[in-house]
Formats: structure tokens, C-alpha cells, sequence
């Protein structure tokens, strides 16, 4: 072996450039080893269609930290977030719900449908504020382990129920609600619009292998409040020039900090001396030594799949086991010809804003239900719900000028698919797409230039995400803050020493945060390489 | 309204969606044309904004002399300036204390303009005693629009009957647009890849018609005041009233500035004739000044602090602001050493940002010090970190 790095991060994914970016920032000789030809894992942008560009698996910017920005310097990298202004869900009786950027505008819309919602909802957005600000000291704290009595862990734990005594009665039992309800029966307790539960809380099922009417749904509400907090204002983006922009700028940014990247590298073993990580050796049977390994890729990969069984203990290697996957969403990307006009709303909106925002397929709870019974039963939705949204609009480099590409994503899309997915299947959930899109836009499919259609095994066989799981891991409660990935084992290190984890996978958990690369990193400077 | 408006608001009064307009220099433009001016500002890093910048005060300056009379006003080297030249220059008085700002473009041999925040034609009379030279205003005559932003190149390549791909950062051409005369100039306010159109008032309408028609495919966008004054704050770019005081408008001489003080050192030629403030200012090179204008950043966690004692989150100003703001030394001493005069949130840095006036030997970069903030009706100080000038400047600028 010839150098011997201070770190090895395998995974060139969003998370795994944070931590090399940090651990590079710091001084430490870094290499960061990606086994596709580019760096992003499932952040990232391709030219799929000759002109037009999309973000081939993610698709909106949700709360990446605006420390790590500036502390990387990201902007001067090429980073810019753009706003995602609105939301307008398409109704199946011609009518429409929007929530635009403007709180007045919003509320007259919402009292179109509800007079006692338009109130409703500023009080609603009122208390989740607090709650927001409840769980945010969660996000960039380690995660305590409440079974620990380290000094480290019972302070971390004592500061943080200390914070939740502090909220008060009515608001600690509000957090226990978001905590254990379902965002269906959360919302129900607010408003009577159908349509705009329906909507809220499709938000909260995105990632996972849950329903709205699912208990412990309504926590991933709370997401939405999260980045009003940071001086973000927005809690959702898009990146210009797509999520690989992100990618691409966080990767350079690790560059310029002295990191080495090497993509075509992939890792197929960790290896482990005595208990201990050394090194990694390549696909192409390249070995490579460091004083730490870290790995980005999601825990079911770094702990079975690059380690031996016997550099585990086994109750550990079963709680891994059992983390769950469950892969539930697809993507469609789409090129067209020219705008889609939605019956709603046939002129857009005013100034068009209907495509700068997101569309999204979620009229009634009804419907978004019944598109998780499709897939509890091993089939995709017949009518699924989607997010739409339409990158050309923010950023006019996506698509040749005056053409446009959309971004759908859809769920739900099973992994585990009656039968297995087929290109067959591939193509017959696309068109249950196209066709659902087409009920709300009539004459949306002679727009169609080029449609590609990935299923949550095409995101497994690609970015090499175990079932297709674009966080990484299911984000159910049981699976976040220390139980992320397992008990014992949620502050970034492993039970293999010098060997650390980064990634989605692990607190707090998935979206193009960078959070955990970020702790993780953290984690590894405190611990000293 | 009894203000006037400028040759474009027929077509830029009715995209005003909450009717929110400033003043400048008697006229009104846009302050926002959507209700928040958060979309305009992005269209300036990402696509291109379109502004209406007819109300700067411009004057044609002809004539054998012209060079003469600009050389004795300004602190730059007109002489030396080529054909198809601007220059962003300041003015000053005897005492070299900075009267304006603006731009001297370079039509012809004899045939300049020049741009400026103030009234300036009595100034440039005052000076042109014995010159050859002819002093018009154009001022009503002449309208103006910025188009900023990366897309800004490609929309006015399409729109132009000639090509812009040589044409270099603070350089002009004459151009034609759908058969409108205008003059093209890469300059602006933002810091960005950029371009002013410099039209006939006659013909604006057409021009602005010509532009957002060529420019909508690539996202171009009109954009007002409130945008601009968060993306010049970004590029560093004082602005006379707000981060100075002319010199002809101060009470007194402590509301006076020289070029040095307000780093544009940069901009005082060393190299020419006898001109207005050069011994003054010749003076100041070789003394230093007491006061530099730079960057300041304000440290995150400090200011999430401040609001954490308060029980809230932080607050950031949603638009940018342009008051006097103290900030103070991060010493034992405490003591004043500068103010801010104008600051904001940079969406795109996700940086809290301000303009600073600092006594020279607290203005090195890295240098910590604290500055005002009131939080809850309070008055706190936060952690701020001497930042050089721009906070942003991206490659494109001149590429």
C-alpha cells in the first residue's frame, strides 16, 4: 500500500462530500470514492435527453443547512437555492387549492373553500412554528442515547427534556400527538377541507411505506416548518442547475479544501485488523489504507455488505437486519414540447405561477389512501400521488429555451412488487402516471417529447440504494434520532473502531440536508484520526 | 401621480401588483412588481433581471474639449479612456471629499456621457470655464434599462443585430435592436454579467417590448429597487445618501468622505493633470486614511443567541436596510469604532451582510468586532467578522 490516508469516505453522495469537505477543512488528508462515473449519488443531474437536463432521482432542495453553505463556502461553488413559490393541488371537480408565497393571497384562497380553515391555518402554522422549534435543537445535537449514563449523554438528555418541559402543557401534549398520530387524524383536528389534508399530509408520507391514515405520519409535518427557523424562510427549494448542482458544488468545495475524489472507484470490502478499520480494498482489488473509513452508503451496505460477519456482534448485525428500506416512491422526468395547461387553472395563475410551484396530485385523502392500498398489496397506484414540479421554470438552463422538462414524483411504487419488476411493469406504472397527469391536464401526452421512468429498483440498481429507499432508510419514528440506524449506535461511529458512518442513514436522517455528513464529520475531528 | 414616471411605465405600471413604488430623482419606479421582491432578486444570480434605471441623472458632453472638462472633474484618467470605454468614477470637491459617483462613457473621440445620482449640470458648467464644450442634459431625453444576470448575454445576443460576444466588462457598443438605436454598455449594479440599453425615450416602449419577448424563454424577469439594493449590497456598491453623504449636502464636514475613505482609492488616477481635490487627495494616498468602507459579516450563532435569550428564533430583515447601525470593538474597551449603513440577508450566501465605515485599524479582514442589534426592543450586539468587499463576485462578471 503506498499513501495512508486520514480518512477514506466511500460514497460520493451528498453526505459522504460533507464529511470529506469538513474532515478536508480541517486538515486531515481525505479521499472520497465514488463507484459511479459522477459524483451525487441520488443528487444528481443528467442530460438524459439531448437539452434537457434532470435531476434524475431527488428533486427539491429540503433544508440543506445553511451552516454547512457558509462554512463551505458553497455559493462561491456554484450553489444557488431557488424558491419553490407554491403549491396548487388540482381537484377532481375542475376546482383547485393553492397556497402561494403570499400569506393574504393564501388565505383568501383558502377561505374560497373555508372561511373557518383560513383562520384555522394561521393558528395551525402558529403552533407547529413552536413545535418546529421544539424538535430543531434535535437536528444538529448528536443524538443522545437515553439508555447511556456517559456524562455526554445524560447532559445532551437532561438539556433536551429540560427543552420540552419548557413548552408547556398544551404544546408538549401537541408534540406527543405529532409524535404518534397519523397526519390524516393530526390534520382532522384542524381543518374540515378535504382537500387541504389531503395535501398536507402527503407531505408527510413521503419516503416511507405509510399511508396518511398510518400512525406516526404526522411528524414529517413538522419538516415544513423546520427552515423558516434557519433564515431560510422557505423549508423547499430547488438547486440551480438541479440537484447534481448541489453535488457538484459541495464536491468542489471539498476540492478546494485539499480533498482527493476519485469516482469509477468502487469499494467492495472495508477492511478490519483486530477489531479495527485500515483500509478499503476497490472492485478492481486496489488497496487502499487510512487511519479512518467512513461510509455514506445506507446502513444495510456498510454494515453487511462491506464488512465480514465476523467483524460484528451479532445482535447488531440483526438489528440491521431488521432497518427498514421499503423503497415506496418512483421518479418520471419528463421533456415537453411545451407547458402542460391544467383544467383548474388554464391560464396558470396570475404571471403564470402555476408552474414556477409544485403541482401536486393529492385531491382528496381519500384518493392519497387508496393509492397506499394499491401498494400494500404489492401494486403500484393505479392513481397516484405526485409532486410535480417544473425545474425549466426556476432555472431556464434545464431545458433548451422555450422548452420545458417536469420532474414527477410519484408514489407509491413498491419495491417489492407482485411479481417483480419488469420493463413491462416499468413502463405500465409510467403510463398510470402520464395517464393520471393527463386526467387533470388534457392533452399533456402529445407535449411528451421523452418520459424515463425509474422504479425504485432502477434507484437501487443505480445509486446502489438498498430497496430503493431514496433517504436511505424509512423515515418512521422507530427509525430516527438515536434508533437511526440502531440503538448504541446512532452517533456515527460503529462497533468496528475507525470505521464511522455519514450518511442519510443515520441521525437525522434523509433529504439533501447534509446534516449527518456534517455531525459525522464533527464526530470524527472530536474523536481524533 | 404627481411624480413623474419614467418612458417605460406603460408597460412597467401595469405588472405592479401591489403598487409599491420609490423615488428616485423625481421620478417613481417599481419597488417590487410581484408583492415580494424575493423572485426578482433570484432572477438576478440565476436568469436575468430586467430594471428601469431611466431616472440617473445623464449629461452628453461634446466637443473638443470634453475629455479636458471630465478629466478636471472626475478622480479617473479620462484622457487615457478609449472609444467605447466606461468609467465608474467618483467626483470630488477642492478638498477631496466626494461630491457624487456615477459614469463617464466614452461615445467618441469627442462625444461622452456621463451618468450621475445628483444634478450635476451646474457643477460641470462651473468647471468648463474656457473649454470648448458643449454641456446637454439628457436626462429626460435619454431613457435607460439593466439587464443583470447570467442569462443577461444571451437574451441581448438574440435581441442585437450585432455581436456582443467581445464585448468586455465596462466596454459599450452602439447596437440595434428590432431597428431601435440603443447603446449597450456592460456595466451595472449588481456585481452580476450584466448590460445597460441606452434608448431614446421615444422608442422605450419598443425596447422593453423587444427584450422581455426575446428574453422570456430564458427566464428574464422585470425587477425593482428592493432586488437591486439586496444584490448591490452583495457586490459591495456604495450608494450616495445611504452608505455617503455628498459633499455638497453635508452639514457638517464629519458627514464628509474622501474616495479613500470610501474604498475607491482605486478610482483616484495618480497619473494625470491638475484636477478638483487631487492635492487634498494626493494628501490622503500618501497619509492613509483614518476611515476605510468594508464588509462586515454577522456571525450566525451569535445572532441565534441573542434571540435564544429572548426565547425566539432569529430574526432577519426581509428587505435590505439602509440606516446607521453602531458597531463597536470586541474588547475590553467596547468602544465605537464604525457603523454599518447598510445591510441585509443574502438569500443566495445565506449570509447576514452589511456596509460598514470603519476607523482603518479595525477595517482588516478577519478582524472581529460587534455590531448593534435590537432584539425584543433591546439593545444587543452581535459578532461580526471584517469581510472584504464584494461578498460576492462571481466569475461571470467579467468572463
Amino acid at each position: 500500500m503506498a499513501k495512508r490516508y486520514d480518512a477514506i469516505i466511500i460514497g460520493g453522495g451528498h453526505n459522504g462530500l460533507v464529511t470529506a469537505a469538513y474532515l478536508a477543512r480541517a486538515g486531515k488528508s481525505v479521499l472520497a470514492l465514488e463507484r459511479r462515473p459522477r459524483v451525487g449519488g441520488a443528487a444528481v443531474t443528467e442530460e438524459i435527453f439531448p437539452g434537457f437536463k434532470f435531476t434524475m432521482f431527488s428533486y427539491v432542495v429540503s433544508l440543506l443547512r445553511p451552516e454547512i453553505i457558509r462554512d463551505l463556502d458553497l455559493p462561491r461553488h456554484g450553489l444557488h437555492i431557488l424558491p419553490l413559490e407554491s403549491t396548487v393541488t388540482p381537484m377532481e371537480n375542475g376546482n383547485y387549492l393553492a397556497a402561494w408565497a403570499d400569506h393574504d393571497e393564501t388565505r383568501r384562497e383558502l377561505y374560497r373553500h373555508s372561511p373557518r380553515d383560513a383562520e384555522a391555518y394561521d393558528e395551525y402554522g402558529h403552533l407547529m412554528h413552536f413545535m418546529a422549534r421544539a424538535v430543531k435543537p434535535i437536528l444538529s445535537m448528536v443524538p443522545p442515547d437515553p439508555t447511556s449514563f456517559a456524562p455526554g449523554d445524560l447532559f445532551a438528555l437532561l438539556k433536551l427534556g429540560k427543552h420540552f418541559r419548557g413548552l408547556g402543557a398544551e404544546r408538549l401534549h401537541a408534540l406527543v400527538k405529532l409524535m404518534t398520530m397519523s397526519s390524516a387524524d393530526f390534520l382532522d383536528e384542524w381543518f374540515e377541507t378535504d382537500v387541504l389534508k389531503a395535501t398536507k399530509s402527503a407531505s408527510g408520507i413521503i419516503g416511507t411505506f405509510l399511508g396518511p391514515r398510518s400512525p406516526g405520519t404526522a411528524y414529517v409535518l413538522l419538516h415544513h416548518y423546520m427552515g423558516e427557523l434557519d433564515g431560510v424562510f422557505r423549508a423547499w427549494g430547488f438547486a440551480k442547475g438541479g440537484t447534481g448542482a448541489v453535488s457538484e458544488a459541495i464536491a468542489s468545495a471539498a476540492r478546494s479544501f485539499g480533498a482527493e475524489i476519485r469516482c469509477d472507484a468502487g469499494v467492495s470490502k472495508v477492511l478490519v485488523t483486530n477489531g479495527k478499520a485500515t483500509g478499503v480494498v476497490l472492485e478492481n482489488g486496489d488497496e487502499l489504507a487510512a487511519a479512518t473509513v467512513v461510509s455514506s452508503l445506507d446502513p444495510r451496505r456498510t454494515f453487511l455488505q462491506l464488512l465480514e460477519a465476523g467483524d460484528l456482534p451479532d445482535d447488531f448485525v440483526s438489528d440491521i437486519k431488521r432497518f427498514k428500506f421499503r423503497g415506496s416512491s418512483g421518479k418520471v422526468n419528463i421533456a415537453l414540447d411545451s407547458l402542460p395547461t391544467f383544467t383548474c387553472m388554464p391560464d396558470g395563475g396570475p404571471g403564470g405561477r402555476l408552474h414556477r410551484g409544485a403541482v401536486s396530485i393529492s385531491p382528496s385523502l381519500e384518493y392519497v389512501e387508496r393509492a397506499y392500498d394499491d401498494a400494500k398489496y404489492g401494486e403500484f397506484s393505479r392513481r397516484p400521488y405526485m409532486d410535480i414540479v417544473f425545474p425549466s421554470m426556476i432555472d431556464p438552463g434545464m431545458a433548451p429555451p422555450g422548452k420545458h422538462v417536469m420532474s414527477i414524483f410519484v408514489q407509491y411504487a413498491p419495491y417489492k412488487l407482485n411479481g417483480g419488476w419488469t420493463d413491462a411493469k416499468r413502463e405500465a406504472f409510467g403510463d398510470a402516471v402520464v395517464n393520471t397527469v393527463e386526467s387533470f391536464a388534457p392533452g399533456f401526452k402529445s407535449k411528451i417529447l421523452h418520459r424515463q421512468v425509474i422504479t425504485p429498483l432502477d434507484i437501487e440498481r443505480i445509486t446502489g440504494l438498498s430497496e430503493g429507499n431514496i433517504f436511505a432508510g424509512e423515515l418512521a419514528l422507530h427509525q430516527l434520532f438515536f434508533l437511526r440506524p440502531a440503538a448504541g449506535w446512532a452517533k456515527f461511529a460503529t462497533p468496528v473502531r475507525a470505521y464511522y458512518q455519514c450518511g442519510s442513514g443515520t441521525h437525522p436522517g434523509g433529504g439533501i440536508m447534509g446534516a449527518s455528513g456534517r455531525l459525522a464529520a464533527m464526530r470524527i475531528l472530536k474523536d481524533g484520526t | 401621480m404627481s411624480l413623474r414616471t419614467t418612458p417605460f411605465h406603460p408597460r412597467t405600471g401595469p405588472l405592479s401588483e401591489g403598487q409599491a413604488w420609490r423615488r428616485w430623482a423625481g421620478y417613481v419606479v417599481a419597488s417590487s412588481y410581484e408583492l415580494s421582491h424575493e423572485r426578482e432578486y433570484h432572477a438576478i444570480r440565476n436568469s436575468a433581471a430586467l430594471f428601469d434605471v431611466s431616472p440617473l441623472y445623464k449629461y452628453l458632453i461634446t466637443g473638443k474639449d470634453a475629455a479636458r472638462l471630465l478629466d478636471h472633474v472626475v478622480t479617473r484618467n479620462v484622457r487615457k479612456a478609449k472609444v467605447g470605454q466606461v468609467l465608474y468614477t467618483p467626483w470630488c470637491d477642492n478638498e477631496g471629499k466626494q461630491i457624487d459617483d456615477g459614469t463617464v462613457s466614452v461615445l467618441n473621440e469627442q462625444t461622452y456621457r456621463m451618468t450621475s445620482a445628483d444634478p450635476t449640470l451646474r457643477w460641470l458648467h462651473l468647471n468648463a470655464s474656457g473649454l470648448e464644450v458643449r454641456i446637454e442634459d439628457v436626462s429626460e431625453t435619454t431613457a435607460a434599462v439593466s439587464l443583470q444576470g447570467p442569462s443577461s448575454r444571451a437574451i441581448l445576443q438574440l435581441a442585437a443585430e450585432q455581436d456582443l460576444s467581445a464585448l468586455k466588462y465596462f466596454r459599450l457598443t452602439p447596437a440595434v435592436i428590432r431597428g431601435i438605436p440603443v447603446t449597450i454598455s456592460r456595466t451595472g449594479y449588481t456585481g452580476d454579467r450584466g448590460y445597460e440599453v441606452w434608448v431614446d425615450a421615444a422608442q422605450a416602449v419598443p425596447l422593453w417590448d423587444a427584450l422581455i419577448e426575446t428574453g422570456t424563454p430564458y427566464g428574464i424577469t422585470p425587477a425593482g429597487m428592493l432586488a437591486l439594493d439586496v444584490a448591490r449590497i452583495e457586490a459591495g456598491l456604495l450608494l450616495i445618501e445611504v452608505d455617503y453623504f455628498s459633499s455638497r449636502h453635508a452639514l457638517i464636514e464629519a458627514q464628509k468622505s474622501t474616495p479613500y475613505e470610501l474604498g475607491l482609492g482605486w478610482t483616484v488616477a495618480t497619473d494625470k493633470e491638475r484636477y478638483n481635490g487631487q492635492a487634498a487627495l494626493e494628501a490622503e494616498r500618501l497619509r492613509g486614511p483614518s476611515w476605510q468602507f468594508t464588509g462586515l459579516k454577522v456571525d450566525w450563532d451569535s445572532l441565534e443567541f441573542l434571540y435564544a435569550q429572548m426565547g425566539l428564533p432569529p430574526r432577519l430583515p426581509s428587505q435590505a436596510w439602509r440606516t446607521s447601525v453602531p458597531v463597536y470593538a470586541n474588547g475590553r474597551s467596547g468602544r465605537q469604532v464604525g457603523y454599518a449603513t447598510s445591510g441585509g440577508w443574502s438569500p443566495l450566501l445565506k449570509q447576514y451582510m452589511a456596509l460598514v465605515h470603519l476607523e482603518s485599524q479595525f477595517a482588516k479582514p478577519g478582524t472581529e468586532l460587534l455590531m448593534e442589534i435590537t432584539v425584543e426592543h433591546q439593545r444587543k450586539s452581535a459578532r461580526a467578522l471584517v469581510t472584504p468587499l464584494p461578498f460576492f463576485n462571481p466569475e461571470r462578471k467579467r468572463a
